[in-house]
C-alpha cells in the first residue's frame, strides 16, 4: 500500500494506520494515547495530521486507516495550529508542578509542549484537582496530572489481564482509577509507570530519588527469573536506583515483571561486604587471606570425594565454571545446581530448554501447561500466552493446581494421571498444527520427576508437537542460572554425589555458590560450609566461612535464559566493600591448589565456549524444529501426588528480593491476605 | 470517590427483580449478556426505591450486576458513574430533576427552582432535604420543551409549571398524594392551551 507523507512515498502493510505510515516515512507524530502494543483509543487528539482529498479537517492519525494513494501532511500550518490547540486543552487542567514531578525530564507532555505549547496560558479559571488513588505499594499516583489518555486502563485490561482500572464519571468529573480502593493484582503493574505519558503514575519506591539526567544507564539482563528480560540499570554513584525494561521483541517486548523492576532496593541491604570466618561458633570479620587459609586448612584435611559444591539460582556461567574447574582440581565429583532435586535430562539440550521460544508462543495453537503457574514463575511468558489467547482461538489447558492465569484455562487434573486423560483437550491437540507443552518445575521437583519428564516428551512426540520445523516441547525454569549450569554440566560427575548425597554429612567441605534455597538444616553438623555470595541469607547464616561476591548488577556475567538464550549482564555499580566478582574469588583461591588456567574474563569465556559451544552465540537464538523423537529416559512409574506450585510468594523468591523492603511490602499487601483467607 | 458511610454491606435481587432480569437477559444472545448492564442497573435502582424508599445504586449492587453478567466490576462502575440517571449516593424519596436548559430557562425555570428551594429548604444541587423526602438535581434537557418548564419527579414528568403550581405539587407530594403526571395546568399533553387554535373551520364529521 503506497502512502505519501510530506512528499515521501512509503510502502506500508495493509491494516496500518496513518500514524504508522508517518513513522515509516520518518516523520515524528506527537501522541499520548496511542501505543503500538495497545488497542487504539484515539482520545488525546495530539496526533492530528492533514489528509488530501478528505474532508478539510485535521485527522487523528492513530485512528485513521491508511489507504492506497493517500497523501498525508504532517507539517502544514493547519496541522501545527490544530496540535497547538489540543496541547492548550490538555494543559488547561494539568498542574505546573514539573519541578516536583518525578516524570520531569522524561515526560511526553513536557517534551511535546516544547514543540506545541504556548508561551503563556490564556486560561484564567481554576484548575481541576483530583484526589490521588491508591494502586498498591508499587505505583504512586498524582491524579491531577492525568490527561485521560487511558493507556493504563488499556494496559491493565489487555496486557496484564486484570480488569481493575477504569474511567469513572464523565466530562470534567472523569477520573481514572479503580473506583474501589484496592491494590492492582498484577505482576506487571510496574509497566503502568512506563506507559503513563505524564507524571500521574510514577514509581512509589523511586519517588523523589533522582532525575533521569543524573543517572548512569547500563544495559543489562534481568536474573530474578529465568526469562532473562532485557533491562537498563540506572545507577547514581554506588547505588542502583531503578531498573527499566529495554526493548527485546524476542523476550520481554517492552515489559518487565514487578519483582525484576522493584526488588533492586534489596541490592543495598543485607549485603556481604567482607569475609567472615566462624570462630568458636561465632562469625567474625576476616581478611581474604584469613578466609582462604581457613578453607584451605579444611580442604587439606580431607579428600576430594568428601568435598562438594552447590550452585545457586543467581550464579553466572563464569563463576559456575570456575567452581566446577576448582572442584575438578581438588578431585571432587560432587556438584549440583538443583537445590530442590529437580529431575533433568541432559542427554540433549532440548530436553531442558524452552524450545518453542518465547516469541514462538504467538504461533502456537494449543498450549498444555504441566505443573506450572507461569504467572508467578515467569510473568512475561504468561503475558505472551495471554497475548496469544487474545490474538485468536487457542486451546489452553493446565495440569496442576488451579490458578487464575489471566486467560481461560481448561483444567484437566492435578497430577500426572491427567497426562493420559486429556479429554476434549486431546481433540483440540489432534487438530492443532503447532501445539506446545510447557513443563514447569512443579512437575519435575518430585520423586517421579524423571518419569513425568519422559511422559511429557512422549505426549509431545505422540501429539505432533515435534516436527522438523516446530519444536513444541518446553521446560520452564525458575532459576536464572539453571540452563547455564546444565549447559556447562554443573551436575554430579560420574560417581559423584548430588545435593541429597552431600547432605547429612555426605561431604566434609561444602561450597555454596549463592545457594540459599534448600533447607540448611539438612547439612550435616560436621560439614564445613563455605558460602560465596552477595546476601546474608540462609546460606550465609549456616556458613563457616563467608566470601563476599557480586550481585548481577555488579559484574559482567553470562546467563542463559530458559529458552537457552545466552546473554550477559554488565557492571553498573561496583561490588560493595571487600566484595569481588565471583570468578575472581575462585581464581584467587585456586592459587593455593591447582591454579585455574585463566587470568582474565576473556580467557574464562574462551574456556566456557570450549566446554560448550553454545556460549559463543550471544543474544541470538535461531528457531529450530525437532526431527529426533527419542526422548529422555525416565525410569520408574508416575506417582499420583498432585503437582504442587513451586512459588508460594512471587515477591520473595531469592536473596535479593527477600532483602528488599519493597518486596516485603508487596508480600504484606498481596500475599498476607491470601494466607489469612486460607486459614 | 466512594463514600463508604452510606454504602450497605450487602445487596441481593428480590423475586420481582429476578423476574425482570430474566425478561431482560432473554433479549441478548448468549455471550452478549454484558449488554444488559444498563437495564440491570435500572432494576437495582428501582428495587432500592421499592424497598428502602431511596432509589439509588449502591456499590455492592454494582458488584452483583457484574457477577450476574460475567463482567469485571470496574466496567459496571464505569457505566453506573457515567450516566447521571444512576444515583450512586442515597437520595430522597422524591428525586426532583429540574431542567434548567435554555427552553425551560426562557419559560421560567428560575421560578421553578426558587419554588423547590422554598418548599424543600434545600440550598444547593444534589442535596437532600432534612426530612429526607426531596433531593434536587439540576438536569439538562429532558426532551419535553413544548411543556417547559418541567420537573421530572422520579420517573414522571410534571410540566407547564410556574412558581405556585410547583409549590402546590411539592406540598401534595409531601402529604403523600401523588398528582397525575403531565401538564399541571389542565392542558391535554402538548396540545394548545384552551383548545385548538388552527384548523378550527374544518368539519371532520362524515358528510353524506
Amino acid at each position: 500500500m503506497k502512502v505519501t507523507v510530506d512528499g515521501i512515498e512509503v510502502d506500508v502493510p495493509p491494516g496500518s494506520n496513518v500514524l504508522q505510515a508517518c513513522e515509516a516515512a520518518g516523520k515524528e507524530v506527537p501522541r499520548f494515547c496511542y501505543h503500538e502494543r495497545l488497542s487504539v483509543a484515539g482520545n488525546c487528539r495530539m496526533c492530528l495530521v492533514e489528509i488530501e482529498k478528505a474532508p478539510p479537517k485535521p485527522f487523528a492519525s492513530c485512528a485513521y486507516p491508511a489507504a492506497e494513494g493517500m497523501v498525508v501532511h504532517t507539517d502544514t500550518p493547519m496541522v501545527k495550529k490544530a496540535r497547538r490547540g489540543v496541547m492548550e486543552f490538555l494543559l488547561i487542567n494539568h498542574p505546573l508542578d514539573c519541578p516536583i514531578c518525578d516524570q520531569g525530564g522524561e515526560c511526553d507532555l513536557q517534551d511535546q509542549s516544547m514543540g506545541y505549547g504556548g508561551d503563556s496560558s490564556r486560561y484564567e479559571e481554576n484548575k481541576r484537582a483530583v484526589k490521588d488513588k491508591y494502586l498498591g505499594p508499587l505505583v504512586k499516583t498524582v491524579m491531577t496530572r492525568c490527561i485521560h489518555c487511558t493507556r493504563c486502563i488499556r494496559f491493565s485490561t489487555e496486557i496484564a489481564g486484570v480488569s481493575e482500572m477504569g474511567a469513572t464519571a464523565r466530562g470534567e468529573s472523569m477520573e481514572v482509577g479503580t473506583y474501589v480502593e484496592k491494590a492492582l493484582t498484577s505482576e506487571l503493574s510496574g509497566n503502568l509507570i512506563d506507559i503513563c505519558p505524564v507524571g500521574a503514575l510514577t514509581s512509589k519506591p523511586y519517588a523523589f530519588t533522582a532525575r533521569p539526567w543524573e543517572l548512569t544507564k547500563t544495559d543489562s539482563v534481568d536474573v530474578l527469573d529465568a526469562v532473562g528480560a532485557a533491562i537498563r540499570v540506572d545507577a547514581r554513584g554506588p547505588e542502583v536506583l531503578r531498573v527499566l525494561p529495554r526493548l527485546n521483541e524476542d523476550v520481554n517486548e517492552e515489559w518487565l515483571a514487578d519483582k525484576s523492576r522493584f526488588a533492586i532496593d534489596g541490592l543495598r541491604r543485607r549485603r556481604l561486604d567482607s569475609c567472615w570466618v566462624r570462630v568458636d561458633g561465632k562469625l567474625r570479620k576476616a581478611s581474604w587471606n584469613e578466609a582462604f587459609a581457613a578453607i584451605a586448612a579444611k580442604i587439606r584435611a580431607t579428600t576430594g570425594e568428601r568435598i562438594g559444591a552447590v550452585a545457586g539460582e543467581l550464579a553466572d556461567g563464569e563463576s559456575m565454571l570456575a567452581l566446577k574447574d576448582l572442584m575438578a582440581g581438588l578431585g571432587s565429583a560432587n556438584l549440583d545446581c538443583r537445590q530442590h532435586g529437580e529431575a533433568v535430562a541432559v542427554g540433549r539440550r532440548d530436553f531442558y530448554t524452552f524450545n518453542t521460544s518465547i516469541a514462538g508462543i504467538e504461533e502456537a495453537d494449543a498450549i498444555l501447561l504441566v505443573g506450572t503457574n507461569p504467572r508467578h514463575e515467569a510473568p512475561l511468558i504468561n503475558a505472551r500466552i495471554r497475548k496469544r489467547t487474545l490474538a485468536g482461538p487457542v486451546a489452553v489447558a493446565g495440569i496442576g493446581t488451579k490458578c487464575d492465569l489471566t486467560y481461560p484455562v481448561q483444567w484437566l487434573g492435578e497430577g500426572p494421571a491427567a497426562l493420559s486423560a486429556l479429554g476434549t483437550f486431546g481433540e483440540a491437540l489432534a487438530k492443532a498444527k503447532r501445539p506446545m507443552i510447557i513443563v514447569g518445575q512443579g512437575a519435575l521437583r518430585r520423586p517421579d520427576g524423571a518419569a513425568v519428564l519422559a511422559a511429557c516428551w512422549k505426549l509431545a512426540s505422540e501429539t505432533g508437537m515435534l516436527t522438523p520445523d516446530w519444536h513444541g516441547f518446553n521446560v520452564l525454569h525458575t532459576a536464572a542460572s539453571r540452563v547455564g549450569a546444565l549447559d556447562l554440566g554443573f551436575l554430579p560427575e560420574p560417581g559423584g554425589k548430588d545435593l541429597a548425597g552431600m547432605m547429612g554429612g555426605g561431604v566434609d567441605v561444602l561450597w555454596l555458590l549463592g545457594a540459599d534455597e534448600f533447607d540448611m538444616g539438612r547439612i550435616g553438623a560436621g560439614t564445613f560450609v563455605v558460602y560465596q555470595g552477595h546476601h546474608g541469607d540462609a546460606g550465609a547464616a549456616r556458613a563457616d566461612v563467608i566470601l563476599p561476591g557480586a550481585a548481577y548488577t555488579e559484574k559482567t556475567g553470562t546467563y542463559v535464559n530458559t529458552e537457552g538464550r545466552v546473554q550477559r549482564t554488565r557492571l553498573a555499580t561496583f561490588p560493595p566493600g571487600e566484595a569481588r566478582e565471583d570468578w575472581k574469588i575462585l581464581r584467587a583461591f585456586s592459587a593455593g591448589f591447582t591454579p585455574l588456567p585463566y587470568d582474565t574474563i576473556e580467557a574464562l569465556r574462551a574456556r566456557l565456549e570450549q566446554v560448550n559451544p553454545v556460549f559463543a552465540r550471544l543474544d541470538l537464538l535461531p528457531r529450530f524444529g525437532c526431527s529426533d523423537h527419542s526422548g529422555p529416559g525416565g525410569e520408574g512409574g508416575l506417582g499420583d501426588a498432585p503437582f504442587a506450585p513451586v512459588i508460594a510468594n512471587y515477591y520473595q523468591t531469592d536473596p535479593i528480593s527477600r532483602a528488599s523492603p519493597t518486596m516485603a511490602e508487596c508480600t504484606t499487601t498481596y500475599i498476607a491476605p491470601l494466607a489469612q483467607a486460607a486459614e | 470517590m466512594t463514600d463508604h458511610s452510606d454504602q450497605p454491606s450487602h445487596f441481593a435481587f428480590d423475586a420481582t427483580s429476578e423476574a425482570e432480569i430474566a425478561t431482560i437477559l432473554a433479549k441478548y444472545p448468549s455471550g452478549k449478556q454484558a449488554s444488559g448492564v444498563i437495564p440491570l442497573l435500572y432494576v437495582v435502582q428501582k428495587q432500592m426505591g421499592r424497598l428502602t424508599g431511596s432509589a439509588w445504586v449502591p456499590r455492592v449492587a454494582m458488584d452483583v450486576v457484574a457477577e450476574t453478567l460475567g463482567m469485571a466490576p470496574i466496567r459496571v462502575y464505569e457505566v453506573a458513574t457515567f450516566y447521571l440517571m444512576f444515583n450512586t449516593a442515597p437520595i430522597g424519596k422524591f428525586h426532583l430533576q429540574v431542567c434548567t436548559t435554555t427552553p425551560c430557562w426562557l419559560r421560567g425555570s428560575d421560578e421553578v427552582v426558587a419554588a423547590c428551594r422554598k418548599v424543600t429548604g434545600i440550598k444547593g444541587w444534589k442535596e437532600t432535604s432534612e426530612d429526607g423526602l426531596f433531593t434536587m438535581t439540576e438536569v439538562e434537557c429532558l426532551g419535553a420543551c413544548v411543556n417547559a418548564p418541567l420537573i421530572q419527579v422520579n420517573d414522571d414528568n410534571y410540566e407547564d409549571l410556574d412558581f405556585d403550581s410547583t409549590v402546590a405539587l411539592l406540598e401534595s407530594l409531601r402529604r403523600g398524594e401523588i398528582p397525575p403526571r403531565g401538564p399541571v395546568n389542565g392542558r391535554q399533553t402538548s396540545a394548545p392551551e384552551g383548545g385548538p387554535t388552527t384548523l378550527t373551520t374544518l368539519n371532520f364529521a362524515k358528510t353524506e
